[in-house]
């Protein structure tokens, strides 16, 4: 398994995802105006957002590629189980997307003024909350993994399923800038995230099984 | 006529046969019980003293709201037998509830923002029941959009049952997500008034009338539609066939 995440960091898109997280940052400030209250006041909902976006550009490559290629049947007959296929699949994304999205948050969080409080919770929930978004934008990408145009249905899909992730993280990330208690959306953060580690991959392989047939 | 179990109706031609038969009687009561509970409830009742003739919309906003749950709960449990007992009949009642349920989806969030306009003074605001009737139709949205992405309808049934099943799980989510982020963000705004709780009796009773029809109502588009997607697929199997002699 070990091969597939070196042929995924290897197959480019690593730096993209990065980028396009950089330039909605960079571009929000243009749309909302300068103001430096205003912007430090949204900085964690816009990067949760920007986060969320980033990832969701990725996750079309996460089957693509090898479907194309018909590795992915290969893997299929493979006696790996479909699930921990799915799973490692899940983990390699969130390395070569989620993982430097955390890393560059903080930065990022400079631009748009976030208060100094919120860089650590607004990094411990980009943490925590990543591998879900990971997880479950595997699961959109079996879905979609034999259509021609499944980009567009992709984000669709995977959109509605994001949102409560999305509310518990950016809500933990405003709480913590702002000073708040933040031990209510971390935990509910936390078992999402674990909810759907443990519980998706089954979805995305029974999926994918049926994609494959 | 005996009939030993629910599951005859699974066979097609079976459901045709008996669909033939209460198809008429549904549709013409639901016709009936809307008309009477519509009528009743729009001039047959006092105007509310606090929100005027206003209060009339409730006899479209919370039937409607009321279906637009219940057809995503039908279409759970005809996925659910689907993936189970791989009934195609299950399958097709699920793909012919979906729009049926986003389109009362929509009546209810555009009833509710023409209510709220003179009561709220405003059209939308991020309450969490508006919040989360937003987000099902979107659920109802990509469920559709798969459905008429692939090609293969075994495929399409298999692929969208789970994701019926897996969206049943995030959309209860998202509901308690959404309670607690507008708890987050105004504390307990009393925004909502709640409407079950002061409904007196001449309002209640036609808005039971009003409820029953939109369940019939649903109930015979349902029936209509699945029959309409069964003919249509023997239709294509016939052509098929066709195609294959010629």
């Amino acid at each position: 398994m070990r091969d597939i995440r070196l042929a995924m960091r290897a197959g480019g898109g690593f730096g993209l995802g990065l980028s396009f997280f950089l330039i909605v940052v960079v571009l929000v400030p243009f749309g909302v105006g300068p103001q430096s209250a205003l912007l430090s006041k949204i900085a964690p909902g816009i990067l949760w957002l920007g986060a969320l976006l980033a990832c969701l550009l990725s996750l079309d490559r996460i089957f693509a590629l090898d479907w194309e290629d018909g590795s992915l049947d290969l893997l299929a007959t493979s006696p790996l189980p479909m699930e921990g296929i799915v799973s490692v699949k899940a983990l390699a994304h969130w390395l070569t997307t989620g993982l430097p999205l955390v890393l560059v948050a903080p930065v990022l969080g400079v631009l748009l003024n976030l208060p100094e409080a919120g860089f650590l919770w607004l990094t411990l929930s980009l943490a925590l909350g990543t591998p879900a978004l990971s997880v479950i934008g595997t699961f959109g990408a079996a879905l979609t993994v034999g259509l021609k145009r499944g980009g567009l249905l992709l984000s669709l899909l995977v959109l509605p399923l994001y949102v409560p992730t999305l509310i518990f993280g950016a809500e933990m990330a405003r709480r913590g800038a702002e000073g708040f208690d933040i031990t209510t959306p971390l935990l509910l953060l936390a078992g999402i995230t674990c909810g759907t580690i443990a519980l998706l991959p089954f979805a995305s392989a029974a999926v994918l099984r049926v994609n494959l047939r | 006529m005996s009939l030993n179990s629910l599951w005859e109706y699974a066979n097609p031609k079976k459901f045709i046969q008996t669909t033939d038969r209460v198809l008429p009687w549904v549709a013409w009561s639901a016709a009936l019980t809307l008309v009477v509970g519509l009528v009743w409830g729009f001039f047959f009742t006092p105007d509310d003293y606090r929100q005027g003739s206003t209060v009339k919309i409730i006899y479209l906003h919370v039937p409607a709201a009321l279906m637009a749950i219940n057809a995503w709960m039908m279409m759970l449990v005809t996925s659910l037998v689907w993936i189970v007992r791989r009934h195609h009949v299950s399958a097709l009642a699920a793909r012919a509830a979906a729009p049926v349920g986003m389109i009362m989806t929509v009546i209810a969030l555009l009833t509710g923002a023409i209510w709220g306009q003179p009561m709220w003074g405003t059209w939308w605001a991020w309450d969490p029941r508006l919040t989360s009737f937003l987000i099902l139709f979107l659920f109802y949205l990509g469920y559709i959009a798969l459905w008429e992405a692939i090609e293969n309808d075994d495929t399409a049934a298999d692929l969208t049952s789970i994701l019926c099943l897996v969206g049943s799980v995030f959309a209860l989510l998202s509901r308690y997500a959404v309670n607690f982020w507008n708890q987050g963000l105004h504390q307990g705004a009393s925004l909502s008034l709640d409407k079950e709780e002061n409904v007196a009796d001449v309002f209640w009773y036609p808005l039971l009338v009003a409820m029953a029809g939109f369940v019939l109502l649903f109930i015979a588009l349902v029936l209509m539609r699945t029959r309409t997607e069964i003919r249509a697929r023997r239709m294509r199997a016939l052509l098929a066939r066709e195609r294959m002699g010629a």
